[in-house]
């Protein structure tokens, strides 16, 4: 058994509300290893960033962990005190944002952020600070080090400017690195950079990274294993290469269809019918039985879980129908 | 043979972006423009669906701009053979595209008031049912308002809005960028459903090569405001000729067989206000040569049947003209 990084046990969020307390993450539990990136997919509203935040204890009030634990490295983190989380978050827990405009400060110098937040953690010394953020610069593939340290956020590009605040999320070699959307914001080409940046730093330095995107491709390419959000619970947890080509949760296998191929040509994209249920009105038993056409009695009774594996469907634990996995897997 | 329903030719569009008078003066600057559109030209045949594919900054959007004449070409012809009335836009944000304080009747609705303004009312109130079936809305969502919407509710409503005019072209400007995929597949369907039904013309913008290839016959990749390659959607998937169209298909994830240990390819999209020389891509162009930094390639149709603007690809081209 491989050390687990991060081990969240059965993690229930809630907003209250006026109108009643609202269930943002359900019963989700995952674990992410030394080395490890675990992506966590999910469309608008399923739950995926607000996990990311409550691991990083940022929560916005009157949101709060309402069960469940979390553990990083062994210890637990879920129920400490705001300066407490402080001394967690930067040091053992690096985060990346989808903007990295508003990640960093606008008016200092991007080597002054830096330098701030590796003295902040390290208690070097001014000159060491620099040479280390000189150091983290390079490692993150920015070209001509010396000059460039002394730039301010908005002379760099939107690719360079997240590569800056992955350095600074490196600043003190945290074991978890939770990155929220870290290339949604960017082009192709330059996505495909900061993740393949990303999965070097975490063969390299043993980071357990969590990949929080809705965008599966990125996934495929990126992670190791894959967690699929829906309505804020879990609907499936597996290796990628499972997950992409043989899905087995119908609402995965339904979001893997209707993203159109470089491949084949489909006349029709397949299609969910309907929506996600809002936070307020998620409807008994599964999460997704509405939607699902294979929903049976149980389906709409009983909630299904995943245990840390597989698919939270009563249909595919249970074997009993024939999903139609072949084409939304493309095999 | 059948006229194209929209042709651009030589299409132009510079922007100031030069300091601010006193600054130039103190400071000595220069006037600066931005190319944003730098020569552009292509035709769209009626029922057709042209895609403008390319990263941030390319110009796509302020072709988009240029054709539904929000704004005027620096130079340069855009002709469109049809009615005027008869071409509308699809905008990117469900959400900054509709206004907030009207009712989705009376959005719908709008269009038509403006164009027929002689129709009876309960005609208008028949049409704007009409078109919210049409688009996979029920007729009583007319008296709600936007904000009672989802994202991809809200984008068909758009839609719907767009269809009131009975056009034949449509500009459509990433139009299901901000859905999610499960949303952008029965958006992309309705689309596709409503271009079968009602022979409408498109003019696809979009950034996402998949979605492109799923919608457009012809595909034009743009590259700092030119067109570098345009082809028929099958042809440029199986057989790109521009580096760059290469270098795109080669960097996005692709599910069905994921490169997971790829080496990306380096450099970025350099500034459209000092664009490099020659051909703009050189910089991070593996098939440089020294021609390529002097000249700038011209987009000739003796490349096969497409047309490409690179000199290593009319090389190779002329290569194999003569071995044959």
């Amino acid at each position: 058994m491989t050390e687990n990084v991060l081990d969240v046990r059965n993690l229930r969020v809630e907003f209250p509300t006026r109108h009643g307390t609202l269930t943002a993450v359900d019963d989700m539990s995952l674990t992410i290893a030394r080395g490890e990136i675990l992506g966590v997919v999910g469309e608008s509203g399923a739950g995926k960033s607000m996990t990311g935040m409550a691991i990083l204890g940022l929560l916005e009030p009157p949101g709060r962990i309402a069960g469940g634990q979390i553990y990083l490295s062994g210890d637990r983190i879920d129920d400490l005190t705001e300066p407490q989380m402080q001394a967690i978050r930067g040091r053992r827990i690096g985060a990346i944002f989808q903007d990295p405009l508003t990640s960093l400060n606008p008016l200092f110098k991007v080597g002054d952020q830096l330098v701030e937040t590796i003295r902040l953690h390290t208690g070097l010394t001014k000159t060491q600070a620099r040479a280390r953020a000189l150091d983290l610069m390079r490692e993150v593939g920015i070209p001509a080090v010396e000059e460039r340290i002394d730039n301010y956020p908005h002379q760099f590009s939107g690719g360079m400017r997240q590569r800056i605040v992955i350095a600074l999320a490196l600043c003190a070699e945290p074991e978890l690195i939770i990155a929220d959307e870290p290339t949604t914001a960017l082009d192709v080409s330059i996505q495909a950079q900061i993740t393949a940046l990303l999965k070097r730093l975490c063969r390299e330095r043993g980071t357990a990274v969590m990949l929080v995107t809705h965008d599966m491709g990125v996934i495929a390419e990126t992670a190791d294993r894959v967690a699929v959000m829906y309505a804020g619970r879990l609907a499936e947890l597996g290796a990628v290469e499972d997950v992409v080509r043989r899905p087995q949760h119908p609402y995965t296998v339904g979001l893997m269809g209707s993203i159109p191929s470089l491949r084949r040509d489909d006349v029709e994209l397949q299609m969910i019918p309907g929506s996600m249920p809002r936070l307020g009105s998620i409807p008994a038993g599964c999460a997704f039985n509405p939607r699902c056409a294979h929903a049976g009695p149980r389906c709409r009774a009983e909630v299904p879980r995943t245990h840390g594996n597989g698919a939270a469907c009563w249909l595919a634990q249970t074997g009993s129908t024939e999903l139609p996995a072949a084409e939304g897997a493309k095999a | 043979m059948t006229r194209p329903i929209l042709e651009v030719d030589a299409l132009e569009r510079r922007f100031d972006v030069s300091a601010p008078w006193l600054n130039r003066v103190i400071e000595r600057k220069p006037r600066r423009t931005l190319r944003a559109v730098d020569g552009v030209d292509f035709d769209i045949m009626p029922g057709q669906t042209l895609a403008l594919v390319g990263e941030s900054g390319c110009g796509k959007s302020t072709i988009a701009k240029l054709v539904t004449g929000l704004h005027a070409p620096s130079s340069g012809t855009i002709r469109f053979n049809g009615d005027p009335d008869k071409m509308q836009m699809i905008f990117q944000d469900p959400f900054a595209s509709l206004n907030p304080r009207w009712r989705v009747g009376r959005i719908v609705a709008e269009p038509l008031r403006t164009l027929r303004p002689e129709t009876p009312e309960a005609q208008v109130t028949a049409r704007v049912e009409e078109l919210l079936r049409t688009v996979g809305l029920s007729a009583a969502d007319a008296a709600k308002y936007p904000h009672e919407f989802s994202g991809g509710q809200r984008q068909r409503i758009s839609i719907a809005r767009a269809l009131a005019g009975e056009p034949e072209f449509l500009v459509c400007d990433e139009p299901t960028s901000a859905l999610d995929v499960s949303v952008q597949a029965q958006v992309l369907n309705l689309m596709k459903k409503l271009q079968r039904e009602m022979g409408l013309t498109y003019l696809f913008i979009s950034h996402d090569l998949s979605v492109v290839r799923h919608m457009a016959d012809v595909i034009a990749v743009m590259y700092l405001g030119r067109i570098v390659e345009i082809q028929p959607s099958r042809d440029l998937f199986a057989n790109p000729l521009h580096p760059y169209t290469r270098m795109l298909l080669d960097t996005i994830p692709d599910l069905d067989s994921p490169k997971r240990d790829r080496a990306p390819m380096g450099g970025e999209v350099p500034s459209p206000v000092s664009p490099p020389s020659g051909c703009s891509f050189h910089p991070r162009c593996p098939l440089a040569f020294d021609r390529c930094k002097r000249e700038r390639p011209e987009r000739t149709p003796r490349v096969h049947d497409s047309r490409v603007a690179c000199f290593a690809a009319e090389e190779s081209a002329a290569k194999e003209t003569t071995h044959v």
